[in-house]
C-alpha cells in the first residue's frame, strides 16, 4: 500500500490531507492493519474517511490502540465520527440474530483530536470542522 | 441456521453467562468521563455493604484505574442477589492534559492524563474480556448522543451484554430522562440521582431482576 504523505510534503500548501478509503480496500485487512492504517494518517494530520467504517470490535481495538499512543504536546487522540443508529433500525435482539445490524457500511470520519471538530450529527449528517494545527 | 436455532442460540449465550457460573456476576459500570460512575459505584456499595469504592471529583478521569468492590449482596423482595461492581475509567477517544492544568500544576496535569489514557485502555480491556453485564451511567443533563456513547452501547450490544442505561443527575435543573430514552430506545433507562440518592428502590429493583 503507498504510504499516505502530508500535503506539506507533496506540496507544500497549507492544506489538510483527506484519505478516501474504500470498502473493497478494507476488506482484506486484519484488524491491527486497519487500525495501523487509520492512525498513521492521523498521526500525519490527514483526515481519513472510511466507507464502511469498522465493527465494533474493531472500535473498540483502536480506542485502546489510540490511548496507548497519546503523548503530552505531541497526539491528543482523535476524533471519530459515524452516523448514529437510525431509531428504525434498532439494535432489538431480533434484529440482530438477522444480521440486520451487523453491518459496519456505515461512512465513518476520523481525524486528529485537535484539528477536527463536529459542528452537527444526525442520521443523515456529519457537519465537521477541519483546521490545521 | 435457522432463525429458531439462532435465536435460541443467542438467547442462551447471554443466559449461560448470566446463570452458568456460581460467583458473583461482574458487572461493569461504563460510560463517559464525568457521568456519575464513581458516586454511583459509592452508593451502591456504602448503601449494601458500608464502604466506599473510590474517590469523587468534578475533574474528568479521577478514575484512572478499573476497581472492583467484590461481594455486593443487594436484597430485593426476600431474595437476594451478589454482585461484583466494577467502576472503570471514563472512556473517551481523546485527552488532553491542558484541560486540568487550571486545577492542578503541569507535570501533575501530563500525569493525570497519562493515567487517564492507561485507564481508558483497562476499561475497554475490560469490557471486552472480563464483564458479564453493564451499567451505562449517563448525564442526564448532557446530550447522549455522542460518538463513544455510540460506539460504547454497540460494542456492549456486539457482545451480547446484558445491560442497563441509568440517567444518572436527574436533580440537576437542565435534565432530561426522556431524551436518553429516546437515544437508545433498545434499553431499559432507569432515571435517577446517585449524588443525591434519589430513585435508589428502583435502582436496586431492577439490577436484582436483571442481574440475578
Amino acid at each position: 500500500m503507498p504510504k499516505a504523505t502530508n500535503a506539506d510534503d507533496s506540496d507544500g500548501s497549507d492544506g489538510v490531507q483527506i484519505d478516501l478509503i474504500s470498502g473493497e480496500r478494507m476488506e482484506n485487512m486484519a484488524t491491527m492493519e486497519k487500525i495501523r492504517m487509520i492512525l498513521d494518517g492521523v498521526h500525519d494530520g490527514n483526515i481519513v474517511i472510511l466507507e464502511e467504517g469498522l465493527t465494533p470490535d474493531e472500535e473498540s481495538r483502536l480506542i485502546e490502540v489510540t490511548m496507548s499512543e497519546i503523548s503530552p504536546d505531541e497526539f491528543n487522540g482523535i476524533e471519530i465520527e459515524t452516523y448514529p443508529k437510525s431509531k428504525a433500525n434498532d439494535s432489538s435482539l431480533l434484529g440482530r440474530i438477522m444480521g440486520g445490524d451487523d453491518s459496519t457500511a456505515k461512512l465513518t470520519v476520523i481525524g486528529p483530536a485537535n484539528q477536527i471538530e463536529t459542528l452537527h450529527k444526525d442520521e443523515t449528517l456529519i457537519s465537521a470542522l477541519v483546521s490545521r494545527d | 441456521m435457522g432463525l429458531y436455532s439462532q435465536l435460541k442460540d443467542s438467547i442462551s449465550r447471554v443466559t449461560d453467562r448470566l446463570f452458568s457460573e456460581q460467583e458473583p456476576k461482574r458487572i461493569g459500570i461504563y460510560g463517559p468521563p464525568n457521568a456519575g460512575k464513581t458516586t454511583l459505584a459509592n452508593r451502591i456499595a456504602r448503601d449494601w455493604t458500608g464502604d466506599a469504592v473510590g474517590a469523587e471529583s468534578h475533574i474528568p478521569h479521577e478514575t484512572r484505574r478499573a476497581r472492583r468492590k467484590e461481594n455486593v449482596e443487594i436484597e430485593r423482595n426476600g431474595n437476594s442477589v451478589t454482585i461484583d461492581i466494577v467502576d472503570t475509567p471514563g472512556v473517551t477517544t481523546k485527552v488532553d492534559y491542558e484541560e486540568f492544568t487550571d486545577e492542578m500544576e503541569k507535570d501533575d496535569a501530563i500525569r493525570r492524563s497519562r493515567e487517564a489514557t492507561e485507564g481508558v485502555a483497562e476499561a475497554m480491556h475490560w469490557l471486552r474480556e472480563d464483564v458479564d453485564g453493564v451499567i451505562y451511567v449517563l448525564d442526564s443533563a448532557e446530550d447522549p448522543i455522542t460518538q463513544v456513547n455510540t460506539m460504547l452501547i454497540g460494542i456492549i450490544e456486539s457482545r451480547d451484554l446484558p445491560v442497563l442505561i441509568f440517567a444518572n443527575k436527574i436533580d440537576l435543573d437542565d435534565a432530561s430522562v426522556k431524551r436518553i430514552e429516546d437515544a437508545f430506545p433498545q434499553h431499559k433507562t432507569i432515571p435517577l440521582s446517585a449524588k443525591e440518592g434519589d430513585n435508589m428502590d428502583e435502582v436496586y429493583d431492577n439490577i436484582a431482576e436483571y442481574f440475578g
